[in-house]
């Protein structure tokens, strides 16, 4: 069992847990994510690791409420215990190589892009931050991207906080002015690292997006996670999650998440009714 | 004596009842009812105890075959299963999937008159008797780590830890079994059947650390080096898909067999919404393969109410690799058989869902090297036909992730372990057996190589001991 010794809301259904794994904490690394099954009926959900502390022994997860899952995740509190984590999975990112980089999160993004730049930041590099969300309350850990990018923009797309817009406005600016960088990392909903990485191909400044495809097991036995990256097909969770953002196919990732539509209804409207459903599932 | 008993072989082979097809497509109960005590005992006296038994050479575990029959036929149905508790540690397991038809049953004497001794139902009799008691061995001998707790594993583990050592079994999935959960359907072999069997072997005392990915969380050379084990056993089997590589292929609906079958045995999909993990049916399937993984998929799809389940094979039904058994089952439930047909392309619609496949058909032409006549394209025949499912059932390759981190382990072209006959492999202290190193095989074979390993590693470590 993996134990939940804090949990924050960030914002309006975001939630930050710190969970007891020290085996985890110990080998984790910048671009790791993890598997977790809340409870024995739940399904394997893969959630970036967000930060780690060796000493103490801890890993961080920040959760969004999109569906049945996560939320079931959101609901454990302080105190309670995950059934089961699987980690670290998936390849650490390269950061030793850049001296200058700007990164770019969309939304939930900031959270799994928070442990890149950190990375990249102790390796020596200038990191420009760009942090995007729908409103201003919805922006995650502003002030720890404040203190270590050489400077941070923040755009919404009401305009409640930073430039009115979407992220790649502010990226397009920037690049007009100087487009002396090593790279981009960029991630977010796949629409956004698909509008990133069309803006970067014209400047031709490799991008790195993250992908949250659909996953089963997360160690490539299921093909489940495929992505066609340069024609070729990638299993996200043993060759990525981190791929060239100008070589993947964006129009098929994001037809492939739709799959299970349907089944999201379903387990909605399974559970509509209060019969205690996810209190009796934990 | 003698001739009394050659009369009563000249019966013919106890029958097994097995649920009707009819209804067993519409649920995951198990298929195949195992003997009662009055027919296990009928079957039990047709083996003809043999003074050289021919049938054991069959068993790559080496079960004293005739004599656990013969305490069947006298109805010590506890002493049967100690018998083969003593050479094999998953009994309900084998009794149930082993290829008995290729190996114990192929070589019993009676074979030659159609009518071999049931060996593999008697087996399955047996194993539901016999003590619960397991007295844990003294553990004083060493350290022993093993990697994978699918059949190959757990056979080391159990066997290393009757010996005396302190075993330590890493898995990566949130459940041991390795194949027998995640692959092998309910209805072929009850998760709960798999899971006694190895709650026995942990009353050996045998510590399983489920979520735990060797080559990511820790390495071989860390648990030799640092957590002081003297010797590891490899047993990661065949778990990752194929795929041909086709237009489409990554249409929503084509799934790989291994992530259906994952979905619905080891998530439990078929009780979706009870169980979270989603798992799309369509209403007309196409599966890919002729193997065991084939047949499973297409009865699966079937079960989760599909209307038509269909298998797409490039050669002949004599050539399918599948079980008889499982074949049989197959048509007997109504899948439909597209023989001499190889899918060439998939085709989708605008939302990027399956609408159906292109193949073309096949003729069989000279044996190949695997003896089987090779299928070969009929030029110009391709022709399309419905399916919103596509099920790749073509094979398994090796799990690389823990020898990505090893790479002292040598590997063939193929990506398996290269090991001797005994499984050591190319570094010292580590062996491997099962999958991970003769490819997709069977549960027996793999349980066979972990046996050998259990006694390679126990004279590596007393060699070592000694100097
Ligand atoms: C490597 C990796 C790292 C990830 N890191 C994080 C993280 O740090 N924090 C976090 O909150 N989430 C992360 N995700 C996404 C997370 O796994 C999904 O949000 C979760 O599986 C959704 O499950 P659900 O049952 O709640 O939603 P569902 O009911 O399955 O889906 C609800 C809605 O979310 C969409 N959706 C489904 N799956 C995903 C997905 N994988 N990504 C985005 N949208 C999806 C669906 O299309 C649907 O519209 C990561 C995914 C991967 C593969
Ligand atoms: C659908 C299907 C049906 C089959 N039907 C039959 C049948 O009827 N009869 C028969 O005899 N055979 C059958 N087989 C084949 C048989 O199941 C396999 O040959 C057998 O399971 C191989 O055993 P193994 O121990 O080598 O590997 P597996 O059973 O594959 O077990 C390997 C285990 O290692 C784990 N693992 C992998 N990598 C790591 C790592 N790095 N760290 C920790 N753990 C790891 C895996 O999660 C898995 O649990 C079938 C196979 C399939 C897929
Ligand atoms: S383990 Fe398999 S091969 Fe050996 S006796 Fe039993 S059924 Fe036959
Ligand atoms: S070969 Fe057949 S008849 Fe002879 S002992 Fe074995 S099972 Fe019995
Ligand atoms: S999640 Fe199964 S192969 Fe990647």
């Amino acid at each position: 069992m993996y134990e939940i010794v804090e949990k924050n809301k960030l914002a309006p259904e975001i939630f930050h847990f710190e969970v007891k794994a020290p085996e985890i904490a110990a080998k984790a690394q910048a671009g790791h994510f993890l598997i977790l099954r809340a409870v024995e009926k739940a399904e394997r959900i893969p959630l970036t690791i967000a930060d780690y502390d060796r000493e103490q022994g801890t890993i961080d997860i920040v959760v969004q409420e999109v569906g049945y899952s996560s939320q079931q995740i959101c609901d454990f509190e302080e105190g309670e215990a995950f059934l089961d984590v699987v980690a670290p999975l998936g390849n650490p990112i390269e950061t030793e190589d850049y001296d200058r980089v700007i990164c770019v999160a969309g939304g939930l993004g900031a959270a799994p892009l928070y442990p890149k730049v950190k990375s990249l930041v102790d390796h020596g590099a200038e990191v420009t931050t760009i942090l995007g969300a729908q409103r201003a309350e919805k922006l995650i850990w502003e002030d720890r991207f404040a203190d270590l990018s050489e400077d941070l923009y923040i755009a919404t797309d009401d305009g409640s906080r930073g430039t009115e817009g979407f992220v790649t406005n502010v990226l397009e600016e920037l690049l007009s002015e100087d487009n002396d960088y090593d790279a981009v990392i960029a991630i977010g909903p796949m629409i956004m690292m698909q509008a990133v990485s069309d803006l970067t191909a014209e400047y031709d400044l490799k991008t790195i997006v993250s992908l949250n495809t659909l996953m089963v097991d997360g160690t490539g036995m299921c093909g489940g996670c495929r992505v066609t990256v340069g024609e070729e097909t990638k299993f996200a969770c043993v060759d990525g999650p981190a791929f060239d953002g100008h070589e993947v196919d964006f129009e098929e990732q994001r037809r492939r998440k739709k799959f299970y539509e349907e089944h999201e209804e379903e387990i909605e409207e399974h559970h509509v009714g209060g019969e205690g459903c996810r209190v009796q599932a934990k | 004596m003698l001739e009394v008993k050659a009369v009563v072989s000249k019966q013919s082979r106890t029958e097994m009842e097995e649920l009707d097809p009819r209804v067993r497509v519409n649920n995951f109960a198990e298929v195949a009812q195992g003997y009662t005590p009055e027919q296990a005992v009928k079957e039990a006296k047709r083996c003809l105890q043999c003074a050289d038994p021919k049938c054991m050479e069959g068993c790559p575990v080496q079960i004293d075959i005739p004599d656990f029959i013969e305490l069947i036929a006298e109805e010590k149905f506890d002493a049967a299963a100690e018998k083969i508790k003593e050479k094999n540690n998953l009994p309900a397991i084998c009794g149930r999937v082993c290829p008995q038809e290729d190996q114990c049953e192929l070589k019993c004497v009676l074979e030659s008159t159609g009518e071999p001794i049931a060996i593999g139902r008697l087996e399955r009799f047996a194993a539901n008797y016999g003590e619960d008691e397991v007295t844990k061995p003294v553990q004083d001998k060493g350290k022993v780590a093993v990697v994978g707790a699918g059949p190959a594993g757990l056979t080391a583990a159990a066997d290393l830890a009757k010996m005396g050592y302190k075993v330590t079994v890493f898995e990566s999935f949130h459940e041991a079994g390795g194949v027998l959960k995640y692959g092998i359907p309910e209805f072929r072999l009850p998760k709960e059947v798999v899971q006694e069997e190895i709650d026995q072997i942990k009353k050996l005392g045998v510590e399983i650390q489920l979520n735990k990915v060797v080559g990511k969380i820790k390495s071989v050379d860390e648990l030799m080096e640092q957590e002081g084990y003297q010797a590891v056993f490899v047993g990661t089997g065949a778990g990752l898909p194929k795929f041909l590589g086709l237009e489409g292929e990554n249409l929503n609906g084509v799934y790989s067999a291994n992530e259906f079958l994952t979905r619905v045995n080891l998530m439990k999909a078929y009780k979706f919404p009870e169980y979270k993990t989603p798992v799309y049916v369509g209403n007309k399937v196409a599966v890919i393969g002729g193997g065991n993984v084939a047949m499973d998929a297409a009865r699966t799809a079937l079960r989760l109410g599909a209307e038509e389940s269909m298998i797409v094979y490039r050669r002949s039904r004599e050539q399918m690799p599948a079980r008889e058994e499982e074949i049989e089952h197959a048509e007997e439930e109504g899948i439909q058989f597209q023989l001499l047909r190889n899918p060439t392309k998939i085709l989708g619609n605008e939302d990027g869902f399956v609408t159906g496949l292109e193949c073309i058909k096949m003729e069989l032409g000279e044996p190949d090297d695997s003896g089987r006549r090779r299928p070969i394209a009929i030029e110009g025949s391709e022709f399309e036909m419905d399916a919103d499912m596509v099920i790749m059932a073509i094979g398994q390759n090796p799990n690389p992730i823990l020898l990505d981190d090893s790479p002292e382990i040598e590997t063939t072209d193929w990506g398996t372990i290269k090991t001797d006959e005994v499984g050591q492999t190319t570094k010292e202290g580590v062996f491997a057996g099962g999958d991970i190193v003769t490819g997709a095989a069977t549960v027996i074979e793999a349980m066979g190589a972990g046996k050998d390993a259990a006694e390679a590693i126990d004279e590596y470590i007393q060699s070592k001991d000694d100097n």
